[in-house]
């Protein structure tokens, strides 16, 4: 019942998107503008500072992130049909998953389009470790996802929500900056310093572990008003 | 512990939002067959009211008894029992209405293919079945709110404004429904301006004003005159 | 009780700061630093007041979404303001330090990035009780266990992310390195801990009287029943 219910609100929400692709392609082409505004920002004589790219791209995928997270629940406003999921009998940290999926895939397919063209930009050798590589990407936007979510549908009936989302959400998801960038930073290193990025995905799997539990814990009680 | 409930209990409850009382101390008691008409200027707690006993507004103080227990015990199974058809109307605007059916069928656990067809006929949208709800008029989305408040057959069914938009041969058949609900066993609220529809159609008028109860009884003739004698204005 | 020891507890406090005030000035000034280097004695008592509202924040802010008991609430909210407070002074003193010592506002220590970053949590924690609207008690309660539940792993990611660029640690350890600054160092946590504890009973109780207030409200509203 309950992943019946997350899988049918992630379809649902699928179904929208693929009419229209709207939040798919503003993601997209938000978080490429903002590698170039980065890009414009840093590069010197040709060259960027050193670890920059894994900078740009982690903060890219934080920034986008920010806004798919206030536009997906935007979509839940009209009609307030997120009162009619509420009414579903089903658990309701089940809505919390299906909403969780939806926008992970969503940033997972913004990461395979802003990955090859950061290191195509920056030189940056992002598939010398291509497996972990992908799980520190997985780690991470799970991570930033999870909180997102939750205060996202949490700050939904709040009238300053669009404001209010990255400032409750940065400082809380900054071990999953710190652990993105110097994992990914390990990995482009030469020799690749494994160690370390399985260390920083060891934190980040942690930060999933703790804060999808906390999300689902509190989700029905910060959703009934 | 049985599956269903066939009365609602409202006990002495009481919301308030910060400094702004939403219902006080109101008590309630609906049993099936009622059609319980919710009568009350703009403002007066109806639409708060519905959203508790609907379980997505809790109460302050007081409690509600859906059979023998409260929302809490019954945890998500009680919600299969429940419709809501509110102003907002709780429906997909970039999916069709079909889809839309279909998707809250089987949110519901429902077939789709048992359901959504009989659905989309009863409320008159057979046709425009592959258009996507955006497009329809107030009335055409009101219409299709309701079946779809309705689709999994919920014996608790709360209406918010039922009628807004509906032209004359719809409200009927809305009138229609709604008693034929009550008389198969369900319990309708109906929360309403209209009173001349009210009228005729509700077995019981629980007058509100301003979050408190002024009065509960069962419905009579002459419901505006009796609506301005105990609301006023 | 509480309301008759409160005044008891405001002198027990004055006398103590004067205490600690004679303490502070009767050790020798530090050699290289001269009278600057006595900040330490109010910067690392704030930070310990600082952690010890986070943990009553955390504590009441749980509480709040298990029960929605308004004292929860009410310590949650206290715990909040007192962090960001001693928080802020800190934040203050300890660029104010710094300077002296190394002749750099800032520099990425360790245990001063965790503690700003904590702070910037409580201070959206209390951004979200003003700006949020109706109901906004609930959600703020959400940050308040998000923001504790992430500091043991804003301390872990930060600590590995300096240590990996070691630079001068801020804290020496003065047991160990300067016995004379430990009576004045003791005096001045001790008086910080009571100032706590008498802000925290006073916050409590304003929080009491707003709460009766609104109760009056309600009542006078209801008065026609």
């Amino acid at each position: 019942m309950f992943f019946r219910v997350a899988f049918l609100v992630l379809r649902k929400d699928f179904a929208i998107e693929i009419k229209s692709r709207e939040i798919l392609y503003t993601t997209l082409l938000f978080a490429v503008s903002c590698v170039l505004v980065f890009a414009f920002a840093l590069v010197k004589e040709g060259e960027a500072p050193p670890d920059a790219a894994p900078a740009i791209l982690w903060i890219a995928i934080m920034f986008a992130g920010t806004l798919a997270l206030g536009r997906t629940f935007e979509r839940e406003r009209y009609g307030e049909t997120l009162r009619a999921l509420l009414l579903a009998p089903a658990p309701r940290p089940a809505l919390y998953v299906g909403k969780l999926l939806g926008i992970v895939l969503l940033l997972g397919v913004a990461e395979l389009v802003l990955v090859p063209l950061v290191a195509f930009f920056f030189l940056a050798p992002f598939f010398a470790k291509p497996l972990l590589m992908t799980l520190l990407l997985a780690a991470g936007t799970i991570g930033f996802a999870a909180v997102g979510t939750l205060f996202a549908a949490m700050l939904m009936r709040v009238r300053t929500r669009d404001v209010l989302l990255p400032i409750l959400l940065y400082p809380i998801t900054v071990p999953v900056i710190i652990g993105g960038v110097r994992g990914t930073a390990a990995l482009l290193a030469s020799p690749a310093d494994e160690a370390m990025a399985t260390m920083w995905l060891a934190i980040l799997a942690a930060f999933d572990v703790v804060f999808i539990t906390l999300s689902l814990w509190t989700f029905e009680v910060l959703m009934t008003e | 512990m049985n599956d269903d409930f066939d009365s609602v209990r409202l006990t002495d409850v009481s919301r308030h939002f910060g400094r702004r009382r939403a219902l006080a101390r109101l008590s309630l008691a609906i049993r099936t067959g009622d059609v319980l008409g919710l009568l009350g200027p703009n403002g007066a707690g109806k639409s708060t009211l519905l959203g508790m006993v609907a379980t997505l507004v809790a109460p302050n103080t007081g409690e509600v008894i859906y059979g023998d227990r409260s929302a809490q015990r019954w945890g998500p199974a009680l919600r299969r029992h429940i419709g809501l058809l509110a102003h907002e109307l709780h429906l997909y605007a970039e999916l069709t209405a079909r889809q839309n059916l279909t998707f809250f069928a089987e949110l519901y656990g429902l077939n789709p293919r048992d359901v959504v067809d009989a659905a989309l006929e009863r409320a008159g949208l057979a046709d425009r079945a592959d258009d996507e709800v955006g497009g329809f008029s107030r009335g055409m989305r009101q219409r299709l709110a309701l079946e779809r408040a309705l689709l999994h057959r919920p014996r608790l069914v709360l209406l918010d404004e039922p009628f807004t938009g509906l032209d004359d041969r719809s409200v009927s058949a809305v009138a229609d429904r709604i008693r034929r609900l009550a008389a198969d066993g369900g319990i309708v609220l109906l929360a309403t301006h209209d009173l001349d529809l009210a009228d005729g159609l509700v077995t019981r008028v629980a007058l509100i004003r301003e979050g408190r109860l002024l009065s509960d009884e069962p419905a009579s003739t002459g419901l505006r005159g009796r609506y301005r004698e105990v609301v006023g204005r | 009780m509480m309301r008759k020891l409160f005044p008891v507890l405001l002198a027990i406090n004055a006398v103590l700061f004067v205490a600690a005030l004679i303490f502070i000035n009767r050790v020798p000034p530090e050699s290289s630093m001269g009278l600057v280097q006595k900040i330490f004695y109010f910067h690392v008592p704030s930070w310990i007041a600082m952690y010890l509202g986070i943990a009553i924040c955390g504590v009441g802010s749980i509480w709040y979404l298990a029960t929605g008991r308004p004292q929860a609430d009410r310590a949650a909210v206290a715990g909040g303001e007192l962090a960001v407070l001693f928080g802020l002074v800190g934040l203050v003193t300890g660029p104010l330090w710094a300077r002296k010592a190394w002749g750099v506002w800032w520099q990425w220590d360790a245990r001063l990035t965790t503690a700003l970053l904590l702070w910037l949590t409580f201070v959206a924690y209390l951004t979200v009780r003003k700006y949020g609207g109706p109901g906004s008690e609930k959600l703020a309660a959400a940050v308040g266990l998000f923001g504790t539940a992430v500091a043991p792993f804003v301390y872990f990611s930060v600590n590995i992310w300096r240590t990996v660029h070691p630079l001068t640690t801020v804290m020496p350890e003065l047991p160990n390195s300067a016995p004379e600054m430990v009576p004045p160092m003791l005096a001045s946590i001790f008086s910080f801990l009571v100032l706590f504890v008498v802000l925290l009973m006073a916050r409590l109780e304003l929080g009491r009287r707003q709460a009766d207030v609104d109760e009056l409200y309600l009542a006078y509203e209801d008065r026609t029943a």
